[in-house]
């Protein structure tokens, strides 16, 4: 069991090693980060803005029931909202919901690549293909994760708003004082700094999982799911570390 | 000229080559034949350097395969082409790309030499017109094709093809067949094809090697096949009793 562990964490390494490599051709792999950057920003704007939506809308419905009959003004729903949004709704729901949307495709993508002798085809012509097929991911993943984290929060907290102002739960102006209320900066930078983190593992360990697929459908089955459930076990201990090295 | 010397090849305990010995020279095209399981595609892939050996050497004319580093293993795979089973061709890309990849990714020609170049290839294999469609748009016998196509870009100096014929029907497969042999006489090509399509061993063996269980069992031209008294290479070649009495009937007629 623990062998196995290592020497999966062993060849994870020695992938990543062999990832970040010199480019053959920077321009092939420009063009290959640029539709990565579109498959991974652009088609996951949908999803991304559903779930930061309820994500927003649930959190300022809860609070406020939570908040029924204390004496913590009402107001504080919004400070509530945003920063749950920043802290952790943003960066780690949506990285989770990514690994699920993002990750398993990759995993797919590559394991079906492996099984149809694509990545043998490339090998053969000389191409590093752990360095042209996953690089692109990772960098595509490390810019475009950020900024739709970014949005993420924005939407969240309007859908707190949603949730609460036409409600008659609280009006527009205690929402917005909440919302400006003890506002920290560095909350800012441990999001991004999460959605980093996050975003580097929800492609390499799907990558890791399709580059090595063995067998037919069933073990592409199987590398997807691992790809998911893996990457989301990563991403929330991930999340912990970072919670404890940042706030403490 | 590439080299085989005694390749052993073994997983998880069980061997699959038992030290195969062959040679395999330009201008020529090479079969390698055998049944099902008898080792030939792990002995392609080996030849190829896509899997090591557990035992034995690999040369490139006097060069030592499995001995160079990954830069130098780069450079020798820039003169290999490879014509895969199920094509391989890149889903995502036309037929064009297909063919441009490698001149993409290892030249430094402009775009309209590359594409004259991916013209001239696409010319050769009888596909004129394909190059705006992608490979889910074409028949199994155009992406074979194409693959060939995209095989010969970088103008290699030696050829693989690993069942160039599976999933064509006969008409097709012969085409194949002619196409892959005139190339390699066109450029002095080293070609090397895994086959266990006897129209092919009949057609184009101008070096036939037959693998047995893992060995090789009997090496000679397409007009030995039919004198040979291995009984192996009788049995595997010669199936049906058809295809029996056919034998005895030309061996009768001389």
């Amino acid at each position: 069991m623990i062998f196995n562990l290592l020497y999966h964490i062993g060849r994870y390494i020695m992938l990543l090693k062999q990832t970040f490599s010199r480019p053959e051709n920077l321009s092939m792999y420009w063009k290959e980060t640029m539709r990565q950057m579109e498959d991974i920003g652009i088609g996951s704007l949908i999803i991304v803005v559903l779930i930061s939506v309820f994500m927003g809308a649930v959190a300022a419905v809860q609070f406020s029931y939570q908040l029924d009959g204390t004496l913590v003004p009402r107001w504080y729903i919004g400070y509530i909202v945003r920063d749950l949004a920043i802290i952790e709704s943003a960066p780690t729901i949506t990285c989770l919901v990514l690994a699920g949307k993002v990750g398993s495709n990759m995993a797919a993508e590559l394991g079906t690549m492996r099984q149809k002798e694509h990545i043998d085809a490339m090998d053969l012509m000389g191409v590093n293909t752990a360095a042209y097929l996953i690089l692109p991911k990772i960098i595509a993943a490390v810019f475009m994760i950020p900024l739709l984290v970014t949005l993420s929060g924005y939407v969240a907290i309007g859908g707190g708003f949603l949730a609460t102002v036409p409600t008659g739960t609280l009006s527009a102006d205690e929402y917005e004082r909440g919302l400006r209320a003890f506002f920290l900066p560095h909350n800012v930078t441990m999001m991004y700094v999460k959605a980093v983190v996050f975003a580097f593992i929800l492609t390499t360990v799907p990558c890791f999982q399709g580059y090595y697929v063995k067998g037919g459908n069933i073990e592409l089955g199987k590398a997807s799911t691992n790809a998911v459930v893996y990457s989301n076990i990563m991403i929330l201990l991930a999340d912990y570390l970072l919670a404890v090295l940042l706030t403490g | 000229m590439i080299r085989a010397e005694n390749i052993f090849k073994e997983f998880d305990g069980h061997e699959v080559l038992k030290g195969v010995s062959m040679e395999f020279n330009p201008g020529k095209t090479n079969l390698i034949i055998g049944r099902s399981g008898a080792g030939k595609t792990v002995f392609l892939k080996i030849l190829v350097g896509l899997m090591e050996p557990s035992a034995g050497k690999i040369w490139y004319d006097k060069i030592d395969f499995f001995s160079l580093n990954k830069k130098q293993a780069r450079a020798i795979r820039l003169e290999v082409g490879m014509l895969f089973q199920g094509s391989a061709l890149f889903d995502s890309m036309k037929v064009e790309e297909n063919v441009r990849f490698p001149l993409d990714m290892f030249t430094t020609h402009t775009l309209a030499e590359k594409n004259k170049r991916v013209d001239s290839c696409l010319e050769r294999v009888g596909l004129v017109g394909a190059h705006k469609k992608y490979p889910s748009e074409i028949s199994g016998g155009m992406q074979k094709r194409v693959g060939i196509a995209r095989a010969i870009a970088m103008a290699p100096k030696y050829l693989f093809c690993d069942e160039p014929n599976s999933g064509l029907d006969p008409r097709t497969a012969l085409l194949i067949d002619e196409l892959i042999q005139d190339i390699t006489y066109e450029h002095n090509m080293t070609t090397i094809i895994n086959t266990h399509d006897m129209n092919s061993v009949m057609e184009i063996g101008d070096n036939i090697a037959y693998l047995h269980e893992g060995r090789l069992v009997w090496q000679g031209s397409k007009e030995d096949v039919l004198t040979s008294d291995n009984e192996l290479l009788q049995g595997f070649i010669f199936a049906s009793p058809f295809l029996q009495r056919l034998r005895s009937a030309a061996l009768k007629q001389g």
